[in-house]
């Protein structure tokens, strides 16, 4: 149950030295060279989840997913408050009635809407949902109240004092009572910049509140099981019989390129594709010969290929890979 | 004919029932619809997780399906959230918070507690003092929060604001107004120790120096015992609420400025879990004080009886907060 985050290299490599020879610390080892945003994360059952981190991109867009739905229920709460007051009448009582109601409904969204969505099972708000991202503990262990109570709290002064400092500017400029401070403005910009920008220094993509409260946000996005494509393949290597050589034409890379055009099913994609594997393997299109139907047999032929050289050990990466 | 079928598509063939039935069940316990799955399906979910997690490993190393393996990743997560996810029923939870967790994590707090009721007192005496010595300093302490109550009024309008009991007025919606005001800054309070507790440090001081010229003020009309009372009957609970947030403030300061053995990231999640109980107890103190002031200060204006609530209220905080009881299992 340990997530385990990029291990520093052991071969004894070179001392990295930056600017007037000054040491910098070694490059991080990444699990995907591709995609820096995937953990190692073990499972007590031995198995690697292979961990995707959000993005920042992605945790932004459901913030501000969040903050829309935060927004319209306000709206929609006060609305009813209102209607609700205006049958008592909106003197005395209801007024007040309807200014209570404001106050919490305020309160309550803004410090309360994370956390009671983040203590549910899923783990994560609507806008984290509907992005598929979700909350989880960095060690791995369980996600508990207290962790999910401090990242949200600090949400605070990540977002909304400073919010709230440059609107007061904004409204007092607009009154023009007093024109604000400009070094005030300054620094309530710094104070947002550094705390807005701070998933961006930081590998694991982690927020003020999350490096207090010791989570991440994780992807767990909910993927249905697409049909496979080699079901009918004993039908089709029927009708399509590859020789050994051609079915060996080409390696892993290509096999999931090649799954990756049949599940679109684009015809101008489908066809160039069959044409340039015809020409590299020497097939002759017999006559009424579908490019779907010859990709599908060529698919099956070429992972029948590979999965029985990787029953023996060998994965062949690409079609450069001659082992 | 059946063994030209694919080894990876009989292997997906046989699990994939298993597979689909964990999925469904996954889903309709991630909806929080827990309760509506039966005993015999909840023990089903480890069994099925596990077959799951071994087909993803058998998978990774013989399967070149990429949207297989893709999906069984998916599921996999999806499932070690779910059962290596909190377990207990809320109200076990709840329970346990009460008995257990809030007072160990106050307790586990002296120290910070102190420091921040030191800042406080501090700053409430030295304005107390000051203010005594030479009125000017009252406006540049208490500023916009004074309301009329200065210098300049009459003893007799700041007597009748300790007891005007606003019979008028929908206390709940008052009642309401204190707590959101007072959960905001103590949450503020809190989150500014991250920049290592000097903000909080400094908004200690703060209120220190409002209620120190404030006791000063009436002290200086005869009316410092009165104040007393109307302060004190949600103060015990109030102030000590927002001495909690500050010391809250300083753990977490204290972590990420001097993280000792451990790494600075560990020492600050460390502090913040545990900084993290407090505050949920805060808010809970929090929503005691404002219904104290909002209704009962409103209703209750003898002295005394402010004064008695008062001292009940701290008795029952204290031991509830620090006196031994039994290691909770």
């Amino acid at each position: 149950m340990t997530a385990v985050l990029p291990a520093s290299p052991t071969a004894a490599a070179p001392a990295r030295r930056g600017l007037f020879g000054r040491r910098l610390r070694p490059k991080p080892v990444y699990v995907d060279p591709q995609n820096h945003l995937v953990r190692e994360f073990v499972t007590p059952e031995g198995v690697d989840l292979r961990l995707q981190l959000g993005s920042a991109g992605e945790r932004a867009a459901a913030f501000v997913l969040d903050g829309v739905i935060i927004t319209v229920a306000f709206i929609i709460l006060i609305l009813t408050a209102v209607s609700a007051a205006s049958a008592f009448g909106f003197e005395g009582e209801g007024a007040e009635f309807v200014g209570a109601i404001e106050l919490m409904a305020a309160f309550f969204l803004r410090s309360f809407y994370f956390i009671f969505f983040e203590l549910r099972p899923s783990a994560a708000t609507p806008g984290k949902m509907a992005l598929g991202l979700r909350v989880a503990a960095r060690d791995g262990g369980r996600l508990t109240s207290e962790a999910i109570f401090t990242r949200n709290a600090l949400r605070e002064i990540e977002v909304f004092m400073p919010a709230t400092l440059l609107m007061l500017g904004w409204l007092m400029s607009m009154g023009g009572a007093e024109a604000v401070d400009g070094w005030t403005v300054l620094a309530g910009i710094v104070w947002t910049g550094i705390f807005l920008l701070f998933p961006l220094f930081n590998r694991d993509r982690l927020r003020v509140g999350d490096l207090l409260a010791g989570t991440w946000v994780v992807k767990a996005p909910r993927r249905a099981l697409a049909a496979d494509l080699a079901s009918d393949a004993a039908e089709r290597l029927a009708r399509f019989a590859f020789t050994p050589e051609q079915a060996a034409a080409y390696g892993v890379k290509e096999l999931q390129v090649l799954e990756d055009v049949l599940r679109r099913r684009d015809p101008r994609t489908l066809a160039a594709v069959a044409d340039r594997i015809r020409r590299k393997i020497d097939w002759t299109a017999g006559p009424g010969e579908h490019d779907a139907d010859f990709l599908a047999a060529y698919y099956a032929a070429l992972r029948g290929r590979l999965e029985s050289r990787l029953l023996f050990g060998h994965r062949r990466k690409d079609k450069f890979d001659k082992a | 004919m059946k063994d030209l079928q694919l080894k990876s598509h009989r292997f997906r063939a046989e699990r994939e029932g298993d597979w689909r039935k964990l999925e469904s069940l996954l889903g309709k316990g991630e909806r929080g619809r827990a309760r509506s799955l039966t005993d015999e399906e909840l023990l089903q979910i480890p069994v099925l997780y596990r077959a799951a997690a071994s087909s993803l490993s058998v998978a990774r190393a013989t399967s070149l399906d990429a949207s297989l393996i893709a999906y069984l990743e998916s599921l996999t997560t999806r499932g070690y959230f779910f059962v290596y996810g909190p377990r207990t029923k809320f109200a076990q939870r709840v329970t346990r918070f009460f008995r257990h967790d809030w007072p160990a994590a106050v307790a586990g707090l002296w120290r910070e507690t102190a420091i921040s009721a030191a800042i406080f007192i501090i700053a409430a005496a030295a304005a107390y003092f000051l203010v005594l010595r030479d009125n000017a300093w009252y406006d540049s302490m208490v500023g916009g929060m004074a309301q009329g109550r200065d210098f300049a009024a009459s003893t007799e309008s700041l007597k009748k604001v300790l007891y005007d009991n606003d019979s008028g007025h929908f206390l709940g919606g008052f009642a309401i107004f204190l707590f959101t005001h007072n959960a905001q800054v103590s949450i503020l309070c809190f989150a500014l120790g991250f920049a290592f507790g000097v903000p909080t440090a400094l908004f200690m001081a703060e209120q220190g120096l409002v209620l120190g010229a404030m006791l000063a003020l009436y002290a200086s009309r005869g009316l410092g015992w009165q104040l007393g009372g109307w302060l004190m009957i949600h103060g015990a609970t109030e102030l000590y609420a927002c001495i909690l947030a500050g010391a809250a403030g300083f753990r977490i300061g204290w972590a990420v400025a001097f993280p000792g053995e451990k790494t600075r990231l560990d020492a600050a999640s460390e502090a913040g879990r545990h900084a993290g109980v407090v505050m949920i107890g805060v808010v809970i103190m929090l929503i005691v004080a404002g219904l104290l002031e909002g209704i009962g200060r409103q209703t209750i204006l003898l002295d005394w009886a402010r004064y008695a609530i008062a001292g009940v209220t701290l008795t029952l905080w204290l031991g509830f907060f620090y006196l031994p009881r039994r290691e909770a299992r």
